[in-house]
């Protein structure tokens, strides 16, 4: 039996989110200055696209955006299966001094924000690095939070939180599907 | 159960599926930024311990293997076969099981004898990594090159593709046919019947024996370095008469009805099988092999490395 799904967020509501996301980005960085965008491979690249048109139609000035890929950087490629599809990492601007804002679909158990931290100090030193996320999830195995949360959520561990977004699923949404049952 | 999806070991890509291939080629991609980096490493194989046993002189590709162990954080040791227990007779196998004693995760080697990567795949739980075995194949070597083609073409579906030179003692011949052909590219040798392996018919590739020929219907030239050692054994007359009939030189390829590149697996005899303007030339894309050959090793570690079942299983039961 197809596990059971139900919509934490429609699309009018993601696109509410990101906007709230958006400005309060740019309150806490009083600004855009030195401001950088790095979403993480996949989705988190297309919310960094957005958050970055978001904060340009808010404030008038161009974000930069970058792409993480954290696969070589994973704690548990050890013990994963077959091995897992290496992305693309793009970060086209130095980023010494900079103030970065990893941006993520879904905040769990903070193994990747722990990954990008790492693999981004392999770039150089950025002044400050921030985190904002689309959904927190809960379930933390490590000392990280977000700075910036879009929608916050207890899901128990048997459980996925999906997000999609209209560039890659043609449709923007984030969807809790249960635990397999039957 | 999950496997890692290129199997246990590299022994040679006869046997891979063009998605194997495929996969080898995509992975190499990411791994080419690594190397543009400023910090050129990644933690990925941290802890592992890979031994590059040579049992054949070797520059560009144990180098070529130890940046890419090195680079993805794996610890490496080097044995080669002067100075070490090889020489005082140890077989193979011993060598093999007292370096698997002391606690490694991969062996790559590169042996004088057909079969012997195979030979130490089969008697160790280490992953084996073939860096050239006799006449036999050289698979990494193979995949560097489609990596070059592909880089150009896209794709190598329907490409022509010419390997010039000593076909029948070459290991990175056999591992270009096998892989160019499963990856839909057409493929020709060409060289002096002497150096043309009998049965290479049956190999599914077209045969010329005039270089002008060859140069006429290829896109690329793949190049074999000739070893000097051949004109002892009576396969060419001399290194002289083999580069006015064979060498592949500037005039040849003007005559060319379209671009062709030019690659060498290296180390070349620059006025032999191959003329100093040719491979320094526009067409020559041999550096472009070199640095490449870093990108698909370490995506063959990658791909190679952990993913063990065993372990999954025991994470998932913790």
């Amino acid at each position: 039996m197809a596990p059971p799904t139900s919509t934490i967020l429609n699309a009018q509501a993601v696109g509410r989110t990101l906007r709230r996301m958006a400005e309060e980005l740019v309150e806490l960085f009083d600004g855009t200055d030195d401001l950088i965008l790095v979403g993480i491979q996949r989705r988190g690249v297309q919310l960094a696209d957005r958050l970055a048109h978001l904060i340009e139609s808010i404030e008038g000035a161009k974000v930069p955006r970058g792409a993480l890929d954290i696969t070589l950087y994973r704690d548990d490629l050890q013990t994963v299966g077959p091995r897992p599809v290496v992305g693309k990492t793009e970060l086209p601007w130095a980023i010494d001094g900079k103030r970065l804002v990893i941006v993520d679909d879904v905040l769990y158990t903070g193994r990747t924000i722990r990954a990008a931290l790492d693999e981004l100090a392999d770039f150089g030193r950025p002044a400050r690095i921030a985190l904002a996320v689309l959904v927190d999830r809960g379930g933390r195995e490590l000392p990280i939070h977000a700075d910036i949360v879009g929608k916050q959520t207890d899901v128990p561990p048997g459980s996925r939180v999906d997000v999609q977004v209209q560039e890659l699923d043609g449709v923007d949404a984030v969807l809790l599907v249960g635990a397999e049952t039957g | 159960m999950s496997v890692a999806p290129i199997g246990k070991d590299l022994l040679g890509l006869e046997h891979l599926s063009a998605e194997q291939i495929q996969l080898i080629l995509d992975t190499a991609g990411p791994f080419k930024d690594v190397s543009l980096r400023a910090i050129k490493k990644v933690p990925t194989l941290r802890g592992m311990t890979i031994v590059n046993l040579f049992f054949e002189a070797s520059t560009r590709t144990r180098i070529s293997f130890e940046f890419a162990e090195k680079r993805l954080s794996a610890d490496t040791v080097n044995v080669a076969t002067s100075g070490s227990s090889v020489q005082k007779g140890e077989t193979l196998v011993d060598t093999a099981r007292n370096l698997e004693a002391m606690k490694i995760d991969m062996v790559v080697i590169r042996h004088g004898a057909s079969g012997a990567p195979k030979f130490l795949a089969e008697r160790i739980a280490s992953n084996v990594i073939n860096a050239g075995d006799g006449t036999h194949e050289h698979p990494t070597q193979g995949l560097l090159d489609m990596l070059t083609l592909r880089d150009r073409w896209g794709s190598l579906a329907g490409r022509r593709v010419c390997i010039c030179g000593d076909v029948l003692h070459s290991r990175v011949a056999r591992s270009n046919i096998w892989g160019l052909k499963k990856m839909g590219a057409e493929v020709a040798v060409c060289g002096p019947r002497s150096l043309l392996p009998n049965a290479i018919d049956q190999l599914g590739v077209h045969v010329f024996s005039r270089i002008e020929e060859a140069i006429e219907w290829a896109e690329a030239l793949n190049i074999l370095r000739l070893q000097l050692e051949r004109m002892q054994g009576g396969y060419i007359p001399s290194l002289r008469e083999y580069n006015r009939v064979f060498g592949v030189t500037r005039e040849r390829l003007e005559r060319a009805p379209r671009d062709v590149i030019v690659m060498h697996p290296g180390p070349m005899n620059r006025g032999v099988e191959i003329d100093s303007d040719v491979a320094d030339g526009p067409h020559s894309v041999i550096l472009d092999q070199v640095t490449n050959g870093v990108a698909i090793r370490m995506a063959v570690l990658y791909l190679l490395a952990g993913g063990r079942p065993e372990l999954a299983d025991a994470a998932k039961g913790s």
